[in-house]
């Protein structure tokens, strides 16, 4: 009889097992493949010749899917062979979780067998891992080792790497410590698995745990077992976790015929390259084309002047970005006498103060540097350390260095590692600013990832894509999207050629077809500046430039122009009479030297996790904080913030008096947000206490977390389980929260809906918490502007309380009194915001977006921020009744959406007056209004702005974006 | 709160709309949802005098159209539709100032409904003399829709069950056919026997026609093998069009499935109960209610004589009945849920797991709202009522790969394949 042969081919590894007639294991390895699948596979193969030549075969595996078909070898589905497995050696588990190179798995063994696997847009995978470690510099078992040091753990999104990695970078930023973000990283996987895999099960009982990552992780796993509270007993690792899918398939392979290892051999290396898949142009017909190209390039070089020799003035920029800094020193005719480029690995301070060390040592008192000025995500941390004078925006930054270049600039297009930003502009102003959201950072850092998995630096990476001839297609949505596709690539045989190519045409897609929108080339303007790190990758500038047809401006210094622009910046407003900048001096260098520290706030209860920087000469520098309280400051009474002033009129709702008829638990979330006087009333008049669910928070969200249905929904719809747990906890009778297809009629609009996840969440948390059912979960289907209707239907609800039916439309009607009431309130208050921002001269914004976005833990303290930066803040809801009516292309039949129309609208006629829309991740309606506000905007003349909101907690990007707004609009108001 | 001093600001851009005397020499274009019943829906309209014609292109082409024409965050059907309008327009085989596209709108709460303007903004960019036309039952865009007159309704409902009876026939033939390709054929020749029916005016003899297909059908050799079936349940484009779920039918077919695909017709029923809800429940759109009641009443007719002739002749599994279809929904979901597809995704789920089809794909596309609720929200509880249920929901997007969606059907399939040995 033949022996069993198991192959696992999976995305990044192959695994081979042999078991014996026996049914004994006899042989398992475990191998990295690097995408080439097949030499793998057939080395790995030639390993088990010892075991005998005679094999009844089986292959699992993502990547064994197509091999497997094409060379006509039995087949069997991973989870399916892992369950086969399990049964066999470990009939005792309950459930078992595998993570994979790109999949996670649960298998549920016990009360009632499911298998699930995460859906096509999850991290929290080993390729996620692998990015993190990439990002932070380290092996991914130095991180392993670092994470067990760890002492505290902030909180990561691990939906997706490019979310994590936003969370990430400022923290690396504040100088938080390795091991804590190591620790952070593994806790987000396991975060993931639990509230994305298991989708409202829970996972108890004895556990397998399977998979390379949780084999080779000791962080990780002391992750999950602490996280499910397992202990040694029921958590269980096997010795051969990382292969056993392998074993898996092995034992499959039992009903398979037998073939000697030559045959099976044989039938893999003639398994022929799959060519389903879509290719492009080459970027360069000929070597003419290309040197073309390169001389037409080489016009935008600046000049250089000698450091060495050099006597005179000089000015420096500093650009501190998130994932690279940048350096630059030029004399007053903007000449090059330095510039420095470097990716930080590590904290950014020091390198910049080594690189003016370095500059006051080549300058040797022969050039004063008259003025420094510092741009980018460290700006604020860098000026306070080191004494730069000026401070300005990126985007400010960015403009000035473009127009140096092409005064006629009408487009600027900048791709950076972590970021895209765009800018039209109009008589010599910035017109309007297009960023990146947090997840479609298709951006420059994407390809140097990938030039390291490959082995190679960037520049060498991009090289090869010049002349490829078949560049692949490989999609232009999201970074975890493309490194799927990039893979898929090269199992089907993509050359490295072809996919460098093919990743700079998908950046420069993304960013045309996503961030700019643009329907046609012509949109872009004539005379296009581009510049950021990533262009002077030639490839991506020759794709932008065939994408969009046209000639343009690549500056030979394009990774430099934000320092350039600061520098530019130093120049222009050094006055006369400063001879010699306030920068940090040669000898307070020698001494500088600095701590950090990472602490929670406690100015209130958002508890924010601050980070306070100590230089050596006592002077504190604190960051991550979201209003001045953090930094230690008072916060000035009587702020103009409307977000404020509505969280705490609703908190303030019930009255907290026993009821007769007992308690009701209201979920402060979603239609609540604005219902909640109406609802409030209602139970009150009814003799009902109302309770509210606590205040959104993290942490909320973390214990509701396990009964998400569909990850891919908004946070403010995820938070909600938090919220009925945390009414479930404080022991309610029961938990009211109305299904509305139709929200409160508003005139001016087609139709009155709510969106479909706002309407209807109520049936996706009953049917996926268990602790609810239809007595303690009373959800009716209502739609209030029928009185007699809604009196009916919530009599049905409550029938077990006996309330008289002209009770209840008693408690209705002052119900809808009160949230009149409300409503002219919130008029009100902007009322009186408006005319204090008129007598203290301060800019008006709307933050547009929904009721619920006036949760703290939604809007992350945008509004605070906005307070800071000198602002007013208004809300939609505050001032859409005082625009006109408004008739859009787009089917306006939202109630919420169509007040961001005529807030929009109400926008456009009031002077000093601007929007930010707000909108949440995942939040598939605001795809077709955004377009619509943004046209009314601009037609009129202002700016659109708007902020992606999920639960990543990222201020900086956000404080940058409306930085540069503002700078924007102080610009364009001066014009 | 009405302002009488209130005006209202037009930001509307102008568009093409479509006129009568368009309806002459315009060439109507319409996107494959469902292949074979709107090659009988454009046979009809082809008899009232409008020119149109059934898009089939696809391929990576037309994804990429569709990407750079629509805010991509928008649903994945609309990059379809959209890619496909305009693949086709600039391959050159249209005159593009004859040439006008069709849309339907259902008036609903999610963003299908939206698709109309996001169409006309992406033609505008290259074919600003393309009108879009629209065809919907709720008074959207007055003046620039299908006219549709009750006798013409009545055509499209005969046409929409002998769409849907082809189709089951077909899906439950094609698994064990003999000699390759012969259900093919005989879908062919009964196509063609349907549109000759239309023709003639004979549309109207159901059961003669019905029978004609049933035979047909039941004259194709087939073998007796018990194959696994796979029902195939969710948002409307992407459960039927295979340019929107990568041919989800034919690769089930090759795994030696049988496809189980419900009725366009238990849609249009859902629809018409959700207008008859609202009154009931909300006390919304009354005017219409004779209306959508006597539509109701007069298709579930139809359905039922249907039913009956399918369960005499034997050899078919029927369609699903409305009025049962509606209790299943009740048992798993309220019948408020009526964004998208809503509380029907549920209500099928738990038919077909009832009928002998517990292995399901839910197709939805990525990030979809409404299948938030109905499709993986609901899920859980189909697994309650239904232990024996096997369901897969898989999202459709522009970037997912297509191995990774086939793995997941992959993974449902091993499942049904144990339980089909098991029971043997």
């Amino acid at each position: 009889m033949a022996k069993l042969l198991g192959i696992d081919v999976g995305s990044t590894t192959v695994k081979v097992c042999v078991i014996d007639e026996a049914g004994k294991i006899l042989y398992t390895s475990y191998e990295r493949h690097f995408s080439r699948v097949k030499e793998c596979v057939a080395a790995e193969l030639e390993k088990v010749r010892p075991f005998g030549m005679q094999y009844k075969v089986c292959i699992t595996g993502s990547a064994g899917l197509g091999l497997a078909q094409r060379g006509n070898i039995p087949f069997v589905q991973e989870v399916q062979s892992a369950y086969g497995a399990i049964k066999a050696l470990y009939p005792e588990a309950d459930a078992a979780i595998e993570l994979g190179g790109e999949d996670a798995k649960i298998i549920f063994i016990t009360g009632g067998t499911e298998q699930r696997m995460n859906g096509s847009c999850a991290g929290g995978t080993g390729a996620f891992i692998d990015q993190m470690a990439t990002l932070l510099d380290l092996t991914v078992s130095e991180m392993d080792d670092l994470a067990l040091k760890a002492e505290k753990i902030y909180p990561i999104a691990s939906r997706c790497g490019v979310f994590a990695k936003s969370d990430i970078q400022p923290l690396l930023n504040q100088g938080a410590s390795k091991s804590d973000i190591s620790a952070s990283i593994f806790q987000a996987v396991v975060d993931q698995t639990v509230s994305g895999l298991a989708q409202g099960r829970r996972i108890k009982g004895k556990v397998l745990f399977l998979g390379g990552p949780l084999y080779f992780l000791k962080s990780l796993r002391k992750a999950f077992q602490t996280t499910l509270g397992l202990d040694g007993e029921h958590a269980i690792f096997p010795k051969d976790a990382p292969c056993f899918m392998a074993i898996g398939a092995a034992m499959y392979a039992a009903n398979s015929k037998e073939e000697s290892l030559g045959e099976i051999t044989a039938r893999l290396a003639f398994v022929s390259d799959h060519s389903d898949i879509t290719v492009g142009q080459p970027l360069f017909a000929d070597r003419r084309e290309y040197d073309e190209f390169v001389s037409r390039h080489k016009r935008s070089d600046l000049e250089f002047e000698d450091i060495h020799t050099y006597r005179g003035e000089a000015y420096l920029g500093i650009d501190s970005g998130s994932t690279t800094t940048k350096l630059m020193l030029i004399t007053p005719e903007s000449k090059i006498l330095y510039s420095h480029y470097q990716t930080n690995n590590g904290q950014p301070l020091d390198i910049v103060a080594a690189k003016i060390r370095e500059i006051y040592g080549l300058t040797q008192n022969r050039i004063a540097i008259r003025g420094a000025c510092v741009t980018g995500y460290g700006e604020d941390m860098m000026k306070a350390a080191l004494k730069i004078d000026f401070g300005i925006v990126e985007t400010m930054a960015h403009f000035k260095a473009a127009l140096h270049f092409n005064s006629e600039v009408d487009f600027i297009i900048d791709i950076g590692g972590q970021d895209i930003k765009c800018f039209k502009v109009k008589n010599h102003a910035i017109d309007s600013i297009m960023l990146n959201e947090a997840c479609s950072s298709g951006c420059g850092s994407f390809i140097q990832t990938f030039a390291k998995a490959m082995g190679m630096e960037i520049e060498e990476f991009s090289r090869l894509g010049l002349f490829a001839k078949h560049p692949v297609e490989l999609g232009s949505r999201c970074t975890v999207f493309m490194n799927s596709s990039v893979k898929q690539a090269q199992k089907e045989g993509a050359s490295v050629e072809d996919i460098s190519a093919g990743l700079s045409s998908s950046i420069v897609k993304n960013a045309i077809y996503k961030v700019i929108r643009a329907r046609t080339p012509e949109e872009l303007g004539d005379h296009i500046v581009v510049q950021g790190g990533t262009f002077l990758n030639d490839a991506v500038l020759r794709s932008f430039e065939k994408e969009t047809g046209k000639e343009v401006v690549r500056p030979a210094i394009a990774g430099l122009m934000g320092a350039f622009g600061a520098a530019l910046y130093a120049m222009e407003n050094t006055s006369e009479n400063v001879l010699i900048s306030s920068l940090i001096t040669a000898a307070e260098l020698d001494r500088f030297t600095y701590s950090s520290q990472s602490v929670n706030c406690r100015g209130c209860t958002s508890k924010c996790n601050v980070n306070i920087l100590t230089f050596s000469d006592g002077r504190k520098f604190i960051s991550g904080n979201k209003c001045e309280r953090g930094a230690g400051m008072k916060v000035p009474e009587n702020r103009p913030d409307i977000y404020a002033y509505k969280y705490e009129r609703l908190l303030n709702l019930p009255s907290k008096k026993k009821g007769v008829r007992g308690k009701v638990g209201l979920p402060l979330q979603l239609v609540m947000f604005e219902q909640l006087p109406l609802w409030t009333a209602f139970f009150e008049t009814c003799g009902f206490e109302v309770v509210l669910s606590e205040k959104s928070s993290r942490e909320l969200y973390f214990k509701g977390q396990h009964t998400v249905a569909s990850d891919t929904a908004c946070y403010p719809a995820k938070l909600m389980h938090g919220h009925i747990e945390s009414l479930l906890d404080q022991q309610v009778d029961f938990i009211f929260y109305p299904c509305e297809s139709y929200n409160i009629k508003q005139e001016g609009s087609v139709n009155y809906y709510n969106c479909p996840v706002v309407a209807y969440y109520p049936e996706l948390l009953k049917a996926n918490n268990e602790r609810l059912g239809s007595d303690n979960f009373i959800m009716p289907y209502l739609n209030p502007n029928h009185e007699k209707k809604t009196v009916q239907a919530l009599a049905r609800a409550l029938k077990r309380y006996r309330i008289p039916v002209s009770l209840i439309r008693r408690g209705y009607r002052e119900g809808m009194k009160r949230l009149a009431e409300y409503h002219a309130d919130v008029v009100n208050e902007g009322k009186k915001i408006s005319e204090q921002a008129k007598r203290e001269h301060l800019n008006v914004i709307v933050l547009a977006g929904r009721p619920y976005h006036a949760d703290p833990e939604i809007n992350h303290g945008i509004n605070k921020l906005l307070c800071s930066l000198g602002c007013a803040v208004l809300s939609e809801d505050a001032v859409f009744e005082e625009g006109n009516y408004v008739k859009v292309d787009v089917l306006d039949q939202w109630t919420y959406h169509a007040r961001l129309y005529r807030a929009a609208e109400y926008v456009s006629r009031h002077k000093d007056t601007d929007l930010v829309q707000l909108v949440s991740f995942g939040c598939g309606i605001d795809a077709i209004t955004t377009d619509e506000v943004r046209t009314i905007l601009e037609r009129n003349g202002k700016l659109y702005t708007q902020i992606k909101i999920d639960e990543i907690n990222n201020l900086g990007v956000v404080k940058i974006r409306l930085r540069s707004m503002l700078a924007a609009i102080e610009e364009q108001s001066r014009k | 709160m009405i302002n009488e001093s209130k005006t209202t600001i037009d930001y509307t851009e102008e568009y093409p709309l479509f006129t009568s005397e368009m309806r002459k020499d315009y060439t109507i274009l319409v996107p494959d949802m469902l292949p074979w019943h709107f090659e009988i829906f454009l046979h009809i309209m082809r008899r009232e005098g409008y020119k149109t014609e059934l898009l089939h292109n696809s391929g990576r082409a037309v994804i990429d159209e569709g990407l750079k024409h629509v805010h991509n965050d928008t649903c994945f059907p609309a990059l379809c539709v959209i890619g496909q309008y305009l693949d086709a327009l600039k391959s050159g085989k249209y005159d593009v100032d004859r040439t006008a596209v069709l849309i339907t709108q259902t008036g609903g709460g999610c963003r299908a409904s939206n698709y109309l303007p996001l169409i006309r903004r992406a033609l505008k960019a290259e074919f600003p003399n393309v009108p879009v036309l629209s065809l919907n039952f709720a008074g959207l865009e007055k003046g620039n829709s299908l006219q549709l007159g009750l006798k013409l309704l009545a055509k499209f409902g005969y046409a929409m069950f002998y769409g849907d009876l082809l189709m089951y026939c077909f899906n439950q033939t094609k698994p064990y056919e003999k000699t390759a390709g012969e259900t093919d054929s005989v879908r062919e020749h009964c196509i063609g026997f349907i549109k000759q029916m239309f023709d003639e005016g004979k549309q109207k003899k159901l059961t003669y026609c019905a029978k004609t297909i049933l035979n047909a059908f039941t004259g194709v050799s087939v073998s007796k093998e018990e194959k696994v079936k796979v029902g195939i349940v969710g948002e409307i484009y992407v459960k039927y069009s295979p340019l929107g779920n990568s041919h989800l039918e034919e690769f089930l077919l090759s795994e030696q499935c049988e496809p189980v695909v419900p009725a366009l017709a238990d849609f249009i029923f859902y629809c018409l109960t959700n207008s008859l809800n609202d009154v009931k429940r909300y006390g919304i759109n009354s005017k219409s209610r004779l209306l959508f009641s006597f539509g109701y009443r007069w298709l579930y007719k139809k359905q039922k004589k249907l039913i009956a002739l399918m369960k005499k002749q034997g050899r078919f599994e029927p369609f699903h009945d409305f009025e049962h279809l509606k209790q299943c929904a009740d048992r798993v979901i309220d019948q408020g849920v009526k964004m998208g597809e809503g509380w029907l995704i549920p209500a099928e789920m738990v038919a077909l797991a009832e009928s002998g089809t517990q292995n399901i794909v839910c197709a939805q596309p990525f990030g979809c709202l409404p299948n938030h609720i109905a499709g993986k929200g609901a899920a859980r509880n189909v697994k309650e009522l239904c232990p024996e249920a096997n369901i897969v929901a898989v999202d459709y997007d522009p970037s997912a790969t297509r191995v990774n969606q086939e793995n997941r059907i992959k993974l449902m399939l091993s499942t049904a394949r144990e339980k089909l040995k098991g029971k043997k």
